[in-house]
């Protein structure tokens, strides 16, 4: 091979090179995307879980939204929590906007101790196969399946199956309240509900809308509708519809009185200290309730 | 012999009750009809508590255009209307009919002649089977007249009788056949009356000789009606496959017989049209077979709608280590979540299994093997559909055709992995259908 033919090659190419550049660089100019620069400092700060959870399909959808409303009203990142709203805050020149911070739970007691099974299901493991075909193992047309597709939508590892009960429970430290478990759940028995001061809630971990004898038929621990919470409730947070109470997280006070009240023990207390005449007699274990 | 193209499986036959007469079931004491027993709308009940209701009395109206009239099976008094939990547990309206005495509707021929002649004209005969509510008794319930209201553009040019039982197990639509072959025939002529077909073609799978030698001996009174032999073969009774063995014709996706000038109609069907239009009787019992390996006395009864399943399974005695039981055939049919339930039209067979033949087998990685895409008798392929219907990526089942899976569960039973795919595509083809159904309106 004479040296001319390498000669002639790399002098073909590198016009080639040097017309393909010359082009480049006017299509460039030509077609250039002016994007605001704010929107990826504003993605490089939010979790990149992509979870879902302030309502758009990931995190940059959400930075483009931010930067675009130029106010943060309405628009939180759950995953990333109070640092990283006041971060984007901070490089946008916007005021913070935290709503009150929310955690998910499970309202559902209906354990194999209290709801027994009366079948037995082998199909697949998904909850939303199982429920288009029966009613569940325990006969609550309302109930937990305990099947796990919360679980298997979290994508935050703060929901597992416990093996006692079978009924999912919520990590406290890991939830960030973006609600895929919310959406994944066929029963709706998943709820967003605010985190409380200290940690502390009450809520009727029931779902069923069947009338009182019906529902105590297949669980012990169901809501029957009886009203009595509504009576005990001095600050009107509970309301009762299809035979079934619900408290409303912000008007609820944490006062305890409708605990006390509930004759089925439906509605749950969580991480609140034992009552002091529990303590003296040291009976009662105060077990954490499954949220 | 001639058989669908595509796909199919063959589980084994295990018709134990091919010589079982049809027996009549004694009437309970107390009877709950269910007020959606068919496809389609609940009928609404025309009774309150305490009326006092013949049998063959009309009690509840199928108001919507797919929906079936229910009459009551008893003579009794209305004891509640209520929602009472049905055989997968979910509470469904139901109304309790407390049995005394066993008095008939005067209309109600129940003498035991057999009419020949069809003295009604088309529209008539049309009108009976929608007030008679008279259902399709292969398993799916589908209201019989609607079939039968063939669009102005279409023209019917067979009328075909599904008589291939090709679920292991079950033996009803053999007895009936057997039993009332010249009723079935009857009825057959009424419905090519109705629908105008110039011809019927009778399906039957050959392991059922008697049968097709018995309907061919009858037929020759019958010119119109063709017994044709099929060879065995599962999912044979399933719609689209009947077509396709019978007249090779192929329905189009989505479409519904009609759409290659088809209607189908179960044996059994034929015979409660015959009682419909000629004995003016409705449908008020269900054929069912009784049956199960370890079941020492098994049967074929003949029900009274409502009547407690419990009532049923003891008449033969439950075996011990029964786990599961299942209301209509093992490839098809549902287990029964609640046992406390009760009778309903199509309940074509009560089996029951032990331990070891309900096993579904420890679920196993997928081998890639690929012996569900050639059992699918649709050309689907549930290897790839199945975990898309997991990840539930239904934009993506539905472009795989997830829609047309019949759910026979060939895939399933081949699968040497035993993984759940029938489970999963019906999950995806259950989201398919509301996410199509949402995008319309």
């Amino acid at each position: 091979m004479s040296i001319s033919i390498i000669l002639l090659a790399a002098a073909v190419l590198g016009a080639i090179a040097i017309i393909a550049a010359v082009i480049l660089y006017f299509v460039s100019k030509a077609f250039r995307v002016i994007e605001d620069p704010r929107i990826d400092e504003v993605a490089d700060l939010l979790p990149a879980a992509n979870c879902g959870g302030c309502g758009f399909a990931g995190c940059r959808n959400f930075a483009e939204a931010i930067v675009k409303a130029g106010s943060m009203e309405g628009l939180n990142c759950p995953a990333g929590g109070e640092s990283v709203v006041n971060a984007v805050a901070a490089v946008l020149g916007l005021e913070a906007v935290l709503g009150e911070p929310q955690i998910a739970v499970v309202r559902c007691q209906g354990s194999c101790e209290f709801a027994p099974a009366k079948s037995h299901y082998e199909g697949a493991p998904s909850c939303s196969f199982a429920n288009s075909l029966f009613v569940g193992e325990s006969a609550c047309p309302n109930g937990c399946l305990g099947l796990g597709d919360c679980v298997r939508s979290c994508n935050f590892d703060a929901i597992y199956i416990d093996d006692m009960t079978k009924l999912p429970v919520i990590d406290n430290e890991k939830c960030v309240a973006c609600g895929a478990c919310v959406k994944a759940c066929p029963r709706m028995l998943v709820e967003l509900r605010n985190k409380g001061k200290k940690d502390r809630r009450i809520f009727v971990s029931c779902r069923n809308t069947e009338k009182g004898a019906a529902a105590k038929r297949n669980c012990s621990v169901a809501c029957i509708g009886c009203g009595k919470c509504l009576k005990a409730c001095a600050f009107e947070a509970i309301t009762l519809k299809n035979n079934l109470a619900y408290i409303d997280s912000d008007k609820c006070k944490l006062c305890r009185k409708c605990v006390a009240e509930c004759p089925t023990g439906a509605i749950v207390e969580c991480n609140f200290p034992p009552k002091k005449e529990q303590r003296a007699a040291e009976e009662i274990v105060n077990e954490p309730a499954n949220n | 012999m001639i058989t669908f193209k595509k796909g199919g499986v063959h589980p084994e036959e295990n018709k134990f009750t091919n010589s079982n007469p049809i027996e009549i079931f004694p009437i309970p004491s107390q009877v709950t009809l269910f007020t959606g027993q068919h496809l389609g709308v609940p009928a609404v009940p025309v009774v309150d508590k305490g009326d006092v209701v013949k049998v063959g009395q009309l009690v509840a109206r199928g108001e919507a255009f797919i929906s079936a009239n229910i009459h009551s099976p008893v003579s009794g008094v209305v004891q509640k209307i209520e929602p009472v939990a049905d055989a997968l547990g979910h509470k469904k309206t139901a109304i309790v009919i407390n049995v005394e005495d066993d008095v008939w509707e005067e209309k109600i021929d129940r003498s035991p002649d057999i009419i020949a002649t069809i003295t009604r004209t088309k529209e008539e005969i049309i009108n009976t089977m929608k007030d008679c509510g008279i259902v399709g008794l292969g398993g799916a319930c589908f209201p019989v007249h609607v079939k039968y209201m063939v669009p102005p553009d279409k023209k019917v040019d067979y009328l075909l009788i599904n008589a291939a039982e090709c679920e292991p197990y079950i033996t009803t639509d053999y007895r009936v056949m057997i039993e009332h072959g010249k009723e079935c025939l009857i009825g057959i002529e009424a419905m090519l009356k109705a629908s105008g077909a110039p011809v019927a073609l009778i399906g039957v799978e050959n392991n059922k000789r008697d049968a097709i030698r018995h309907l061919t001996k009858l037929a020759k009174d019958h010119p119109n009606i063709k017994i044709r032999p099929l060879k065995v073969k599962y999912p044979q009774g399933a719609e689209k496959q009947l077509i396709q063995a019978l007249t090779n014709r192929r329905v189009p996706a989505g479409k519904l017989p009609i759409e290659v000038g088809v209607i189908v109609n179960n044996i059994t069907t034929t015979f409660a049209v015959y009682e419909a239009v000629q004995k003016n009787k409705p449908l008020i019992e269900t054929f069912t077979t009784v049956t199960g390996k370890k079941v020492m006395e098994k049967r074929n009864y003949r029900i009274r709608l409502g009547t407690p399943i419990m009532d049923v399974l003891n008449s033969v005695g439950i075996p011990e280590n029964t786990k599961k039981i299942i209301a209509g055939g093992p490839m098809m049919g549902k287990a029964i979540a609640n046992l406390n339930s009760f009778a309903v039209k199509g309940m074509s067979s009560l089996l029951m299994m032990d331990d070891a033949e309900s096993y579904r087998g420890d679920v196993a990685n997928c081998l890639r093997c690929g012996r569900c895409v050639t059992v699918c008798p649709m050309g689907l392929e549930p290897v790839l559909l199945q975990p898309l219907a997991e990840q539930s990526r239904w934009e993506e089942c539905e472009k795989n055709g997830i829609m047309n899976c019949i759910e026979c569960g060939s895939c399933q039973f081949e699968c040497p992995a035993n993984r759940p795919l029938l489970d999963f595509i019906r999950l995806g083809k259950h989201n398919t259908g509301l996410m199509i159904r949402n995008r319309k309106n």
